[in-house]
């Protein structure tokens, strides 16, 4: 029998972090095709023979496909290499150059010499179906009519295709979550505080971006940006800068609106449409009716966030979120925590007159003690789970595209953009544009990421939004609009929505959720934090990891320091 | 306990960090110590260079060391063929590179970097500028590295308007940098000079002006490019009107350029065969070469200026041996030259005239506002208007209002005047720190208008009472004026310049609050003087007068002085022309 003193974390998979997860472009492909397979159930062997006096058996849910359905893919560029210029379409045709490649399509295609029939094969009806009402969704005045001059003039930008998207696929690094760090948020204090900052590196977002009347417009929110908008006339740029200034601090004036829409606020301190636009959607990023004391904290938030690392509250790190729980893994690993993926724990063993978890039996069948259990909420039967009714989900979109939304003097930019609801009370979206220079795309490809939260499927979420803002099809004239290569749809469980006590399990399991639809990472840190105390009540959460050089090796002085008694094992299935 | 991590403790960190730095202190000592003595004994080897380079690489502000480096490599050069002095040279480059990362102010590194790229037999100086583009993008106010790159841009010819852009990208980046600004202030009047048509004559330039480079100066910029400079300015200012830099941009681009060298003024008098001679600006005459010609023939005359206090002074006077021009039934003609610049200025003095004189108005000078263009007219009126639109919003900020004062002087100084008066109240609330220099402001702007008002007039008579003057300025304007009066204002004092009032006859200052008057010295034709209800207090304060020799009539009721004991008989002895004496 195995006693761990250091935490021990497995992950049923190949990678680390479930949702958090980045991955390459076949990666992906992979794990698109993994989600797909995922309802074969393992065999239920009976371990009654691992167990002592006095315990029971706690088995745990051994899927986490809940986490993540309506997955589908799209594949708008060409199959392989074209060496002739691509013959205008038939505008009759354009349903069939979209490729509703769902799910086995892509794993097919991924195998090269996939037949164009494959690729129209439809996987399931209802994806057929809404690919098929994708043109038809577009709304015909997002729509401008280029002139055939000025379509000529373009010069036509070389596609990349699809085989050479699996080809360069190693160059993507694509999240499974789409989350920026805020300049001064927690987890930024946290990488700062605990040294796990020297594992990663980061980018500044360098602009925000709203779009707004069927135009992306750049939101000027540093005294830079203010200086430098040419769409701001001077004096909007004077009462801008004022109210930004003003904001920071409380005052009755504001004490009065509590309660109040923050819109009503904006409005009654003579700041015209734009300026109450940008500092709603983009600055506050919050809808018409947050109140408004809400509306200022997140206004400040964003400002004291501001200048610390650039022009704009947000850091991205370079090669995608992925790395960010992969940094405190490796910390953890440094000093001596074991990691272990492609391994699951099957069943909890249970003291019944304590209620205590006293081990956990392996996928390999293993008795492993362990004095606490950290387990992502996912793999706790739902008979035994606290539910958030009624369960909520995150719409996202990850896109591939041939160009930014809104080229700008530099190709290399990193934009946060604001989508505000189309309709009132509609999810507003949230978009990440990548460059290529943040490691997660090839270069002469953007990174696209939308968020919101569901009303529906994320096809029927964030479609209008993508086919508003980026071409889909050969078909359509160039216009301006960046063209999608690819890209796929799926809805994730909505981390907030989890309980982290109150579950029927033992008082030494603890759950933690998947990744929430905020854009910090203020839940997940708060959440880490919570639950190390609740194991380790006395002791400093991620403190300064010491410096290589202050670190005593072997027989470099006497064996010292306490035993622990305490060993924490975290479990990802 | 497994592959638990064991930690020094802080006490022993602190132990092991104090011992490394008394090894550390103990080797530089020592090498400090070799170098000096290697110095001393004329030593110029490498192994100089090494030690120096250690120690300068952990302290670069030791100027003696730097010096020893210098003579060290100018003896290398001698010995050395030139591609090995080029790399010594480059890899010294590169040593203060790292130099400047430790500390990026140092003078002593920057310094050697200069001397050194000057020396650099095949200079690279692209990587120099990029070089000053990191420094500056790290620190944007680095007046080291502003200096050097001055210099690497002379030295490598860069043009002119790459340097604007560059100043663009700082401004655009961080507005509030002076550094920036005042380059682009330095670098738009070569790029983009007054067309020649719209200059005066006295604003033209050398015909054989070298080619442009950042360090001639001239000062004017044309209308089109003003228009843009304005455009940027105004951008920064409504962002942040409480930041001073881009304020004193804009009052640099409203600002005009500085008077060219000339004669505004000769005066000749027949009684007191004098001849008076004002200047656009103080000179001083001996410097100049100031020649008097009467007549055709040129005059040994002795200048000298108004108040024994300058040497430098925009009047200067010489009197003419007597006999020379006194008799009424002859005519003159006088002319002044000045010989460094090639300018004259003739002055007929006709039969049966007493005086004479020919000037340049302060209206034809275009002193006190520009003659502006239609076109530049309606641009000032709407920087007017953009600026005041800032003021509904910042109704407290004072660059605003001072601005906005500044504007309607340039567009029309009397048309505003009332609304000046009012802004300069306000300013004084705001900014009570500074009320003094508003008062002498708004004092000076209020002279400008009244002398204005006395050319549209055709009067030598300079009247402003009433008025808040807490100083007197532009003095020189009035060398013609016979009668002023500055009743009823807050001056103190009637300052040194106003001996330039070679005319005055009748001084009228009644209740100020003066108690000196240095000024009132060697005015020839002063006859009448009233100053009731000041301060002035001692005899001596009243000494000047007795330079005035047709002083008749001196009024000083209401001052202290009046309760002097015996004070009438010692006036008396003091001013012996003065007939007329109230006390």
């Amino acid at each position: 029998m195995l006693r761990w003193q250091l935490p021990v974390c497995v992950f049923r998979r190949s990678y680390y972090a479930a949702n958090w997860a980045s991955f390459t472009f076949n990666g992906l492909l992979t794990w698109i095709q993994e989600q797909n397979e995922e309802s074969q159930t393992e065999e239920v062997r009976d371990w009654s023979s691992l167990l002592e006096e006095g315990e029971e058996l706690l088995h745990l849910s051994d899927t986490d496909s809940a986490s993540i359905t309506n997955l589908q893919v799209f594949c708008y560029t060409n199959e392989e290499d074209e060496e002739e210029e691509a013959e205008s379409a038939d505008p009759l045709n354009t349903t069939e150059e979209e490729k509703p490649a769902a799910e086995d399509a892509v794993n097919e295609s991924s195998e090269t010499e996939s037949a164009e029939s494959k690729d129209e094969e439809p996987a399931g009806a209802e994806e057929e179906e809404q690919a098929a009402q994708t043109p038809g969704e577009e709304p015909e005045a997002a729509r401008p009519h280029p002139s055939a001059a000025q379509s000529q003039s373009e010069p036509t930008r070389k596609k990349l295709s699809y085989a050479q998207l699996v080809k360069e696929g190693r160059r993507f690094n694509i999240d499974l979550v789409s989350k920026l760090l805020f300049s001064r948020g927690s987890l930024v204090d946290l990488l700062i505080k605990s040294n796990v900052s020297r594992y990663a590196e980061f980018k500044n977002v360098t602009r925000i971006l709203t779009y707004r009347h069927g135009n992306m417009e750049q939101v000027p929110c540093s005294r830079a940006d203010v200086f430098a908008s040419r769409q701001l006339l001077v004096v909007e740029k004077r009462k801008l800068m004022r109210f930004l200034n003003s904001c920071m601090e409380e005052t009755e004036e504001q004490q009065a609106y509590n309660g109040r829409p923050y819109l009503d606020f904006l409005r009654d301190q003579q700041l015209g449409d734009n300026l109450q636009h940008f500092l709603l959607h983009s600055i506050a990023m919050v809808t018409e009716d947050t109140p408004t004391e809400e509306g200022l904290a997140s206004t400040r938030h964003f400002l004291r966030c501001l200048g610390r690392y650039g022009n704009t509250p947000f850091l991205f790190p370079v090669y995608g979120l992925g790395e960010i729980p992969q940094c405190f893994c490796r910390m953890c690993a440094v000093f001596g925590g074991t990691y272990c993926l492609r391994h699951s724990v099957h069943c909890l063993i249970v003291d019944r007159d304590t209620n205590r978890c006293r081990a956990v039996i392996d996928s390999r069948g293993q008795r492993i003690s362990c004095s606490h259990f950290v387990v992502e909420d996912g793999c706790v039967g739902s008979d035994r789970k606290k539910m958030a009714t009624p369960p909520r989900f995150l719409s996202r979109a990850v896109l591939i595209t041939d160009a930014s939304v809104l080229p700008g003097e530099s190709d290399q930019q990193v934009s946060m953009v604001t989508v505000p609801p189309a309709a009132a009370g509609g999810p507003t979206v949230k978009m990440v544009e990548l460059c290529s220079s943040t490691m997660t795309c090839v270069p002469g490809t953007y990174l696209v990421h939308l968020t919101c939260q569901s009303t529906g499927s994320a096809h029927q979420d964030l479609s209008p939004v993508v086919t508003m803002m980026f071409r889909t099809t050969e078909s359509e004239e160039p216009d301006g609009r960046p063209f999608v290569l690819w890209c796929f749809y799926f809805n994730m469980a909505d981390g907030s929505a989890v309980e982290v006590e109150g579950h029927q399990l033992p008082c030494n399991v603890y759950v933690c959720s998947g990744p929430d639809g905020s854009l910090g990472h203020e839940h997940a840190v708060k959440q880490a934090e919570f639950i190390f105390h609740k194991i380790l009540p006395d002791e400093d959460f991620c403190p300064p990891a010491p410096n290589p050089e202050d670190i005593i090796y072997d027989g470099d002085e006497g064996a010292a320091g306490q035993e622990e008694n305490q060993g924490e094992q975290e479990s990802d299935l | 306990m497994h592959g638990r991590v064991k930690v020094k403790t802080t006490a022993q960190q602190e132990e092991e960090k104090k011992k490394e730095r008394e090894k550390k202190l103990k080797i530089y000592i020592a090498a400090r110590d070799a170098c000096f003595s290697k110095r001393k004994e004329g030593i110029f080897d490498d192994e100089a260079l090494q030690l120096t380079q250690q120690l300068l690489s952990s302290n670069p502000d030791i100027a003696t060391l730097w010096n020893y480096r210098r003579e060290i490599l100018m003896h290398l050069e001698t010995v050395r063929d030139e591609d090995e002095v080029q790399k010594i040279y480059q890899d010294e480059l590169l040593f203060l590179e790292s130099c400047l990362k430790v500390n990026p102010k140092s003078y002593g590194s920057w310094h050697h970097r200069g001397w050194v790229s000057a020396r650099l037999p095949r200079p690279d100086w692209a990587r120099e500028l990029g070089l000053c583009d990191r420094c500056l993008s790290l620190d944007d106010r680095n007046f080291h590295c502003w200096d050097y790159r001055r210099m690497v841009v002379r030295m490598s010819g860069v043009p002119v308007e790459k340097e604007l852009e560059f100043t663009d990208r700082l401004i655009g980046s961080n507005f509030s940098n002076y550094s920036s600004w005042h380059y682009r202030s330095t670098l738009l009047p070569l790029l983009h000079p007054e067309c020649p048509e719209q200059d005066s004559p006295r604003c033209e330039p050398p015909l054989a002006s070298p080619p442009p480079s950042p360090q001639t100066h001239f000062h004017r910029v044309c209308e089109e490019q003003l228009l843009k400079e304005y455009e940027l300015v105004q951008n920064a200012f409504f962002t942040d009107p409480n930041d001073q830099s881009a304020w004193f941009y804009y009052r640099w681009l409203l600002g005009r350029a500085e008077l060219e060298e000339m004669i505004s003024c000769v005066y000749v008098s027949r009684e007191e065969e004098r001849v008076a001679v004002a200047f656009s600006r103080p000179v001083s005459a001996l410097s100049v070469g100031l020649l008097l010609v009467l007549d055709g023939q040129p005059q040994r005359v002795e200048w000298r200026s108004v108040h024994p206090h300058f040497k430098h002074s925009p009047v200067w006077i010489c009197d003419l041996p007597p006999g020379t021009i006194s008799d009424t039934s002859n005519e003159h003609n006088l002319t002044v030259h000045l010989t460094e610049t090639h300018t004259h200025k003739d002055c007929a003095l006709y039969t049966g005239r007493s005086e004479s004189w020919c000037r340049d108005t302060a209206t034809d000078q275009e002193l006190f506002r520009s003659e502006l263009s239609v076109e530049k007219t309606s641009v000032l009126q709407s920087e007017l208007q953009s600026v005041k639109q800032l003021q509904e919003l910042e109704p407290l900020n004072k660059w605003c209002l001072l601005t906005i004062i500044l504007l309607m002087r340039a567009l029309d100084p009397l048309g505003y005047e009332k609304e000046t008066l009012a802004h300069f109240q306000t300013l004084k609330e705001v900014d009570s720190m500074r009320s003094a220099y508003y008062s002498d402001l708004c004092s000076k702007f209020m002279i400008e208008n009244t002398i204005l008002k006395m050319e549209y007039a055709e009067v030598r008579v300079f009247s402003i009472s009433d008025q808040n003057l807490t100083t007197l300025c532009h003095l020189d304007q009035l060398l013609l004026v016979t009668h002023i009066n500055l009743s009823s204002n807050d001056l103190q004092r009637l300052p040194p310049q106003f001996a330039m009032l070679q005319c005055l006859e009748v001084l009228e200052a009644d209740n100020n609050f003066i108690e000196s008057l240095e000024g009132v010295y060697r005015l020839p034709k002063l006859e009448e003087v009233s100053l009731k209800n000041n301060k002035i207090s001692t005899l001596a304060d009243l000494q000047p007068l007795a330079s005035c020799p047709k002083l008749k009539r001196l009024d000083l009721r209401g001052n202290p002085i009046t309760q002097t004991a015996g004070v009438e008989s010692q006036l008396a002895e003091l001013l012996p022309s003065v007939t007329d004496l109230l006390l």
